[in-house]
């Protein structure tokens, strides 16, 4: 399978990534590489392996539901670029 | 040509946990902005989640509880979107393995049960609370809600009315209530719902163009957002339109939709698994244990109300719509050996009362006792019912038990027959027509002379005495 420009503007378009023409040029060529590795895994035959759905092979990982004190207003904070009244401060986004 | 809707629900109830989902802040609503966080749910490199046992077994419960079958295999999968209530830039939730499957509520409508199926029902974390400055360009957040449980409940179509939506939410909410998983303030956002509509020509099989409405936070929104899309896609039909599938945000105050940028809708959330939590393997004997923790869920009551106590449907499907309201009529029920009168009085004048002063069962100042105690009062004839009303109001004004409302406001009826007679007598001198109306055969004088009698006596007379002193006196 080939992938194309348009494939690329769309990937780059949900990251959020703005590419400049070469970028996107340089990208595309490392994506068809990419994939040509995938067509070779995709012919090993799976049909009688189930679906990963984690790597390792630990289940059922729970903790119990109790509190613990949560950190204080400031330190919650404190990397923050911009804040007001206690809250984070954003580029108005709707 | 006539037009039927599609409609199906996407309920996302807010988990009545303790601690949040992944980690072990409090779930409280409200609080100071950003105290209710910490390292993991604000999102900070290198933290790792830690699912909360009770938010599977809730999850599990309200899935038994909807008929669902609980799958033995389940993992949560990465939901991947840019937008700032999410601190990492995904929310945990789960994609093609959900917790349960394959469900069902029945609802009432006007002449049937009708069977509204549920397609799934997952569990994810909440996002944070967005506030959009008026008048600067600027947002403000608030992440103590980040990471509190939901449960997603996905219906399948098969809602057809604003009103069968209506009935569909009030009875998941009774149920989520009713099994203790989720207080479903509305209010408070801790049941919220999205609704997919779209229409066909009535009787077609072939579905129409669908949009998703978001942001409905009150029953009234819900069936006015549904009663107003529906009405529009009729009308862009008809004249010629064609619907586009997008997502369409609620106005509440001016009552109608509009688009959402087609920016915000892109949506390609692109899901993997998560790899930052193992899956889960739900043992039978935790489904067991947890189906027998069930209580007895609102139909059954509703069933049970009209078998035990000979209550009408009606009332039994009022009395049984949340989870309060019941328990309070139970508790009263319990204690009265007049259970029609506590359900007349509940459906009645508590529930017009409450409605009145805008209060929660939680709010009334009295035991279900006091109930029990102003119905035996009119039941051995202390007091009679217009006066029981007004003992009523009291006991919300003060809190105080009728028994003493009634000596304090000396609210005993009025049984002295010369007393009565002499009352009769002033009324009939006031009213001198309606003795030669009644003697003209006129009978409904009766009615008229009762009731200014009754005022003469502030309510209190005996009904049924004052009656018999009038007939007999307006026959001498």
């Amino acid at each position: 399978m080939q992938i194309t420009i348009q494939d690329i503007e769309q990937i780059a378009l949900t990251a959020q990534l703005e590419l400049t023409a070469e970028e996107k040029e340089r990208q595309l060529e490392k994506f068809n590489k990419l994939f040509q590795d995938v067509e070779v895994l995709a012919q090993v035959d799976t049909s009688e392996i189930e679906p990963l759905a984690h790597v390792q092979s630990i289940k059922n990982v729970l903790r119990e539901d109790l509190l613990q004190e949560s950190l204080s207003q400031e330190k919650v904070l404190q990397n923050a670029p911009d804040q007001e009244e206690g809250m984070f401060k954003v580029p108005k986004i709707i | 040509m006539n037009y039927e809707a599609v409609i199906g629900l996407e309920v996302h109830a807010e988990l009545s946990t303790k601690s949040k989902i992944y980690c072990s802040c409090t779930t409280e609503f409200g609080g100071e902005p950003n105290t209710h966080c910490c390292p993991v749910c604000t999102g900070m490199p290198g933290t790792l989640p830690a699912l909360n046992r009770k938010t599977v077994e809730y999850a599990i419960k309200a899935g038994l509880a909807t008929n669902c079958t609980i799958s033995p295999f389940t993992k949560q999968d990465r939901k991947n979107y840019f937008y700032p209530d999410l601190p990492k830039g995904y929310q945990i939730s789960q994609y093609d393995l959900p917790l349960c499957k394959d469900g069902f509520v029945e609802i009432e409508t006007e002449n049937e049960k009708k069977r509204i199926r549920i397609n799934r029902i997952h569990i994810e974390e909440d996002a944070g609370k967005l506030l959009h400055g008026e008048e600067d360009n600027n947002s403000y957040i608030d992440y103590n809600r980040t990471g509190v449980p939901l449960i997603e409940i996905v219906s399948e179509p098969d809602i057809s009315s604003a009103r069968e939506a209506k009935s569909y939410l009030e009875k998941l909410k009774a149920i989520l209530q009713f099994i203790n998983v989720s207080d479903c303030k509305m209010e408070e956002g801790s049941l919220r719902a999205d609704v997919n509509i779209s229409v066909r020509p009535k009787g077609s099989n072939h579905l129409g163009e669908r949009t998703e409405m978001k942001n409905l936070n009150s029953f009234r929104s819900v069936y006015r957002a549904i009663e107003s899309e529906i009405a529009r896609q009729i009308h862009v039909i008809k004249s010629g339109g064609k619907i586009n599938q997008e997502t369409r945000r609620w106005d509440e105050n001016k009552g109608e939709s509009y688009p959402m940028r087609s920016k915000e809708d892109a949506q390609d959330y692109r899901y993997f698994p998560e790899p930052d939590l193992p899956p889960l393997i739900i043992k039978n004997e935790l489904v067991e244990r947890l189906k027998k923790e069930l209580p007895e869920l609102p139909d059954a009551r509703k069933q049970r109300y009209v078998s035990e106590y000979g209550l009408p449907e009606y009332d039994a499907q009022v009395l049984t719509s949340s989870k309060e309201l019941s328990d309070f009529f139970e508790e009263t029920a319990k204690q009265s050996t007049n259970v029609k009168a506590v359900s007349n009085w509940i459906m009645g004048d508590m529930l017009r009362i409450l409605n009145e002063r805008n209060l929660e069962i939680v709010d009334i100042p009295f035991p279900p006792s006091y109930l029990v105690r102003l119905i035996t009062l009119i039941d051995k004839g202390v007091i009679n019912g217009s006066t029981a009303k007004n003992v009523f109001d009291l006991m919300f004004d003060t809190g105080k038990d009728p028994d003493n409302i009634v000596k304090e406001h000396g609210l005993e009826m009025l049984k002295d027959q010369s007393f009565l007679l002499e009352v009769i007598e002033k009324v009939i001198r006031d009213n001198p027509n309606s003795l030669d109306d009644y003697k003209k055969g006129q009978k409904k004088v009766i009615g008229f002379l009762v009731g200014q009698a009754m005022k003469a006596t502030k309510g209190k007379a005996d009904p049924q005495i004052l009656n018999q002193i009038l007939i007999k006196r307006l026959e001498d």
